[in-house]
């Protein structure tokens, strides 16, 4: 099951440059949270501070509270656990071109020491089942690599790889932006369908997406959550005009 | 800013506000057709629904157009919404405006006779109503929108008014039937036309606003 994120005071930096300002955010267990704005509002850099990826970026650096359940993400927990409860989907699908199908799967479980063969086929299944990719496949999960798969498939199979390790949330950044309009509905769909398991968080420059698998939607500007309110009030009736006028397009 | 799209929406606003116009005028007309019984001004208003129906066809296809190429949102999205409303309502003005004609060139085929009901009174109220809804869309003033929707009860109280006193006139007076008949549908065609209007405010305030102010009420989306 997926859980809540409680985000305090959070601020964050590129060396000298300030990339978020005390961020106070709550997202909701089980639900889909866009988080939209214009580029280098911040929006990409707020949700890799919510598994401890900003840090790998040389002389970045993060301060404030993110209590993902009940763990405290910039406490004493490994980032390696951390990422492990929190997993990533990037803007272009990154699998392992060496690797097969099943390998790409179960990469991560072996990465967390995980032997059992027999259960490591029972989760390589469940994860390519829930990214709905298992139908297209299972014939050949040996066979092919993760390379040979079309670029909405490839994505389907880093969403699987992230499911795998059972992770409580799901974290998106653009994950269909690189994508045709079919491979990218049925990462929509399956965004939706996935919020039953987990809490999703998605980043996405198209208002349009956000609209359709958001439950709520938070708007980023320099660096500063501006609202963050139910997506169909977003988009229909804002309260800030800052977030008016970017929905609009009057932005700028 | 989205030029081409600003350009849609300016062309929608204009476009709504020409057929407003029509509608304005086929009130003026009917009303005028009733005070001198000159049956050319029913001419002119039957004549002008065309144009009216053929607006309204135009608007609701670029309305069409701009939802499915533009994707709008918040307040743009709110203002074509309320167009494509508007849109429907003005349309039923000059229906109305039709139906008024129709008992006009009934009450001309037969000598004239004297009712004690104020017609060309009320429908100038109505013309009003029309009026500043109209204006409140053309500055997006959700106060002028407001002001229309308290002139409502007028227009309400003054037909029922004319109910009364012209059931008695039938009831005194069985040769004065036939015309009082038809000055009591005018006077339910024009108090539909102010609920029109009053409709129109409505949704002015709900594009300007994001309330929706409907059956007495000012709901805000939670």
């Amino acid at each position: 099951m997926g859980v809540g994120i409680e985000v305090k005071g959070l601020n964050a930096w590129y060396g000298k440059n300030q990339s978020l300002r005390e961020i106070d955010m709550s997202v909701p267990a089980n639900h889909v949270t866009a988080v939209i704005g214009p580029s280098g509002c911040g929006k990409s850099t707020f949700v890799r501070c919510l598994n401890r990826m900003h840090e790998t970026i040389p002389e970045a650096r993060a301060e404030g509270t993110v209590k993902v359940g009940e763990m405290e993400v910039y406490g004493d927990t490994d980032p390696v656990e951390v990422r492990r409860r929190i997993g990533m989907v990037f803007q272009k699908p990154n699998p392992f071109p060496t690797m097969s199908i099943y390998g790409n799967v179960a990469a991560g479980l072996k990465l967390n020491g995980f032997r059992n063969r027999k259960q490591m086929d029972e989760l390589v299944e469940r994860s390519l089942k829930l990214a709905a990719l298992w139908e297209e496949v299972k014939d050949h999960l040996h066979k092919k690599s993760g390379a040979s798969l079309s670029g909405g498939q490839q994505q389907r199979l880093c969403i699987a790889r992230a499911l795998a390790v059972e992770p409580e949330v799901l974290l998106m950044d653009e994950p269909a932006s690189a994508l045709d309009p079919i491979s990218t509905s049925k990462i929509e769909e399956l965004i939706f369908q996935l919020k039953q398991h987990y809490t999703v968080v998605i980043v996405t420059h198209n208002m349009q997406q956000a609209a359709r698998v958001a439950e709520l939607t938070g708007f980023f500007l320099m660096g500063s959550l501006i609202e963050l309110d139910k997506t169909e009030k977003i988009f229909t009736n804002p309260a800030d005009k800052r977030t008016e006028d970017y929905v609009t397009g009057r932005f700028g | 800013m989205r030029s081409r799209f600003q350009q849609g929406l300016d062309e929608l606003k204009e476009k709504l506000l020409r057929m407003g116009g029509l509608a304005e005028q086929a009130i003026d007309r009917a009303t005028e057709a009733y005070r001198t019984r000159d049956p050319k001004y029913c001419q002119m208003v039957l004549t002008g629904e065309n144009a009216i129906n053929e607006a309204e066809r135009e608007i609701d296809e670029l309305a069409l157009d701009l939802l499915a190429m533009q994707q709008p949102m918040a307040i743009d999205l709110r203002f074509i919404l309320a167009v494509v409303k508007i849109n429907a309502d003005l349309e039923r003005v000059g229906d109305q405006a039709v139906n008024i004609t129709q008992r006009v060139l009934d009450l001309i085929s037969e000598p004239p006779i004297d009712l004690p009901v104020d017609i060309p009174k009320m429908a100038d109220a109505v013309s009003t109503m029309v009026q500043r809804a109209l204006e409140s869309f053309l500055d997006g003033k959700a106060e002028v929108a407001e002001a229309v929707l308290q002139m409502d009860g007028i227009v309400d109280r003054m037909k029922d008014e004319a109910f009364v006193v012209l059931v008695q006139r039938m009831h005194d007076d069985p040769a004065s039937v036939r015309a009082a008949l038809d000055v009591l549908l005018i006077a339910r065609n024009l108090e539909r036309i102010a609920d029109h209007a009053t409709n129109i405010a409505e949704d002015v305030i709900f594009w300007v606003r994001g309330a929706d102010v409907r059956h007495g009420g000012a709901h805000f989306r939670e």
